[in-house]
């Protein structure tokens, strides 16, 4: 039984032609839903901690919706970046592109222990919060493909993508740091309970920018948590060679730290738990280290393997692949069953392939477009176009 | 005696001012208010003398009043009152919360600013002098000016960056930088440039309740110049609109166009000219970013002779854009000559007085242009 489940399994993870089979090869023993727990409680490794007497719990209790949502959401960021590669691959898109898969549980993990009225800001590797911020594949395929329906009307790119309390997509290196504590500074004054997370990756770390940011924040006690997405790699060079000290969990000084598994959903889940509430304390800031890892090079011109080897790669992706990390627990605590999770999977294949047929057919923006959204709120006015002859109206 | 208006009198009285001012710098805290009345009954406006610096304290005070979402941030703005004082007295009325002290952290604070600027606060972000915000100028242009066009509209950022630009005096070459041409050139952000203490006041209130990022140039040497306020100046919604120049002085034989300190200067000049029975007509630009170029042709069209003059460098510079567009405009088969630019001198700023002087286009130079333009 469990031999023919685990080919079904590998059938299906091949591809979209394996799933095309017909449903009767594939031998479904049916469970009721009275077979799963309602819930089941890890151990979750401990983080390391900098100033601070206490941190986040050492194990964390998954209930069985809870683990799906997380299941489905990091699968469909997974199956998006993959889709973004072969897209680019095929010069449907065109520019920067800078991947996140194999880093899905932390922005997904970071999501389930905030609300939606808080506040994220990050740098380029930004697609799968914009996913978790609330913005459909569609429009972040369609974004990506430069076409009209994209979540900033084919305007913005890859770097770009806004939602609701999300502030992109920031081109340039550490410049998000100091705006994310900005946001932090509206949150406090505002006095609506709210914090703001400042996203910042290994690279970025070395910024003197973020450094004066620390200072400010924490001299104001803003309701922020800075953290540092490492996934040992700023573009080709490695940590080590980038950092004097690497412990970046410790780099804010006299700004509480944590350093957490980045792979380990609910390990970034409950740290971000315990970051939050101690931001809407009052307590000030605190810094969040997620060490984690990108399985595609830096961005689709790097193919990633001058720098560190394939070995590593296949090794973070057969120990530490944080979505297999989640099955299994799931499976082995009887929390889901290979059939409903492979359900699932089909449900994000065909989501993904309707949002990239979106994506490459969905008209660009019309010319029209060009002069618009140069100032908010003002009468329209003419914008200059490569000529003295050339005029686009803008409207904001 | 009819009411104050715009006369002789009075621009001689401007220009007397601006001599001293040459000469000496004001003191800082100098704000005199000499109430001037005309008519018996009082039935007339009244118009003041207020000083740029109390100007700008009057806008800020009202807009702070005026919109609980508004905040100044900057180095020493809070219990130091302002590095050049203009912001006395708001931290004591309202607190740490909206008049807040930084660190110098020119890069972070500006980015702090944006960011909460982003997030629905109105912050107005304070360069001790906008030499300074060459640190910062990745947030300005990066962060403010493109993220409404980036976001196609979702993400607006009302923030208002403001300080002393330009030369002072004897402050040396690494505080003397113009950046109207640096911050004029982006797309996304508006540029304003006041001269007068209606200028000052019109266009910081203005700024503040303008939805995008506006970088306003004002001028240290301009802080303590007095300048009649009128009545309607000195009502709290006052306001002089941006992206439009202003006609200080109507002319017929050439159009003198300007921005910032260089107006007064402008002014100066016209009124040694009249004598030779040259009328200039004198255009304080106020607004760099959009620039008002319609007012520039209409005038080029009736005097035919235009000379920009400007503080900063030639090249690439606010008057090298305005004869550009002139020529692309109709305005071009006016011209009975080329247009002239008058800037500062294509060097760094030098310390000693007499070399400093003459690195900026003074009224003798511009009284000479004139003459040379038209060929007198």
């Amino acid at each position: 039984m469990r031999k023919m489940l685990l080919a079904a399994l590998s059938r299906v993870l091949q591809g979209p032609a394996a799933a095309a089979r017909p449903v009767s090869r594939v031998v479904v023993a049916s469970r009721n839903y009275a077979d799963f727990a309602s819930e089941a409680t890890f151990d979750i490794k401990k983080c390391d901690l900098h100033r601070l007497e206490e941190g986040p719990p050492v194990t964390a209790v998954l209930t069985r919706e809870e683990g799906l949502h997380y299941y489905k959401t990091m699968q469909t960021i997974r199956r998006m970046e993959l889709k973004s590669d072969q897209l680019y691959k095929q010069k449907i898109i065109r520019g920067f592109c800078h991947l996140y898969d194999g880093q899905e549980a932390c922005c997904v993990g970071l999501e389930a222990a905030i609300k939606p009225t808080d506040h994220l800001i990050t740098a380029y590797r930004a697609h799968g919060y914009a996913y978790t911020r609330g913005t459909s594949v569609r429009e972040i395929l369609a974004e990506l493909t430069g076409r009209k329906g994209g979540c900033a009307k084919g305007k913005g790119g890859s770097m770009h993508m806004y939602a609701q309390n999300f502030y992109g997509g920031n081109g340039i290196v550490g410049a998000q740091v100091p705006l994310g504590a900005g946001i932090a500074l509206a949150c406090k004054y505002f006095g609506k309970d709210e914090i703001c997370l400042t996203l910042y990756g290994d690279g970025a770390a070395n910024q003197g920018q973020i450094f004066e940011t620390y200072n400010m924040a924490a001299l104001w006690k803003l309701p922020c948590i800075f953290i540092c997405e490492n996934n040992r790699y700023g573009m080709g060079t490695s940590v080590e060679r980038a950092a004097a000290s690497t412990d970046y969990y410790k780099r804010g000084d006299y700004i509480p730290g944590i350093r957490v598994d980045g792979m380990d959903i609910l390990c970034v889940r409950e740290a971000t738990k315990f970051a939050a509430e101690h931001c809407r304390s009052g307590k000030g800031p605190i810094l969040m280290e997620l060490q984690t890892y990108r399985y595609h090079g830096h961005s689709m011109s790097d193919p990633g393997i001058s720098y560190r080897t394939r070995e590593e790669i296949q090794e973070v992706r057969s120990k530490s692949d944080p979505i297999t990390l989640l099955k299994d627990r799931m499976l082995n605590n009887s929390l889901s069953s290979v059939e409903e999770l492979k359900e699932i999977d089909v449900e994000v294949r065909k989501e993904i392939e309707e949002a990239a047929q979106f994506a490459t057919t969905d008209p660009e923006p019309p010319l029209e477009e060009l002069g618009n959204h140069i100032y908010k709120n003002e009468p329209p006015f003419e914008v200059r176009g490569p000529s003295q002859w050339i005029k686009y109206k803008s409207v904001g | 005696m009819g009411p104050i208006g715009r006369g002789r009198g009075k621009m001689a009285a401007a220009a007397g001012a601006l001599r001293r001012l040459v000469r000496c710098r004001p003191q800082q805290g100098l704000g005199r208010l000499l109430q001037l009345r005309s008519g018996i009954h009082g039935s007339a406006p009244a118009a003041v003398q207020v000083n740029v610096r109390d100007a700008l304290n009057q806008a800020l005070d009202e807009e702070l009043e005026r919109d609980e979402r508004v905040f100044l941030l900057g180095e020493e703005v809070a219990q130091y009152d302002g590095a050049y004082k203009i912001s006395r007295g708001l931290w004591k009325k309202y607190g740490d919360k909206r008049i807040i002290d930084t660190p110098i952290s020119e890069m972070g604070f500006t980015g702090i600013a944006v960011g909460a600027a982003m997030a629905g606060l109105r912050p107005i972000c304070e360069f001790m002098t906008f030499n300074f915000s060459m640190q910062a100028i990745d947030q300005v242009i990066n962060s403010a000016s493109k993220t409404l066009y980036m976001s196609a509209g979702m993400v607006p950022v009302p923030v208002v960056f403001r300080g002393p630009n330009g030369a002072s005096a004897g402050v040396g070459a690494q505080h003397s930088q113009c950046f109207a041409a640096w911050y004029g050139h982006c797309p996304g952000l508006k540029v304003v440039s006041p001269w007068s203490s209606e200028d000052a006041k019109g266009l910081l209130k203005a700024s503040v309740r303008d939805d995008n990022p506006v970088v306003m140039l004002e001028n240290e040497l301009m802080y303590g110049v007095p300048f009649e306020m009128s009545e309607a100046a000195q009502s709290k919604d006052f306001l002089v609109p941006i992206g439009k120049a202003k006609i200080e002085r109507q002319g017929t034989h050439v159009t003198l166009v300007s921005h910032s300190r260089s107006v007064g200067h402008c002014l100066e000049a016209a009124a040694v000219l009249v004598k030779e029975g040259v009328e200039c007509e004198v255009i304080n630009l106020r607004t760099i970013r959009p620039m008002d170029v319609e007012s520039i042709e209409a005038s080029v069209v009736k005097t035919n002779h235009l000379i920009t003059v400007e503080g900063g460098w030639p090249q690439f510079g606010v008057g090298a854009e305005i004869c550009a567009r002139i020529m692309e405009g109709p305005a071009f088969n006016y011209l009975d000559a080329p247009a002239v630019r008058l800037t500062g001198a294509d060097v760094p700023m030098p310390y000693a007085k007499i070399l400093e002087e003459n690195c900026l286009p003074q009224v003798k130079d511009i009284i000479f242009a004139v003459k040379k333009i038209l060929n007198i």
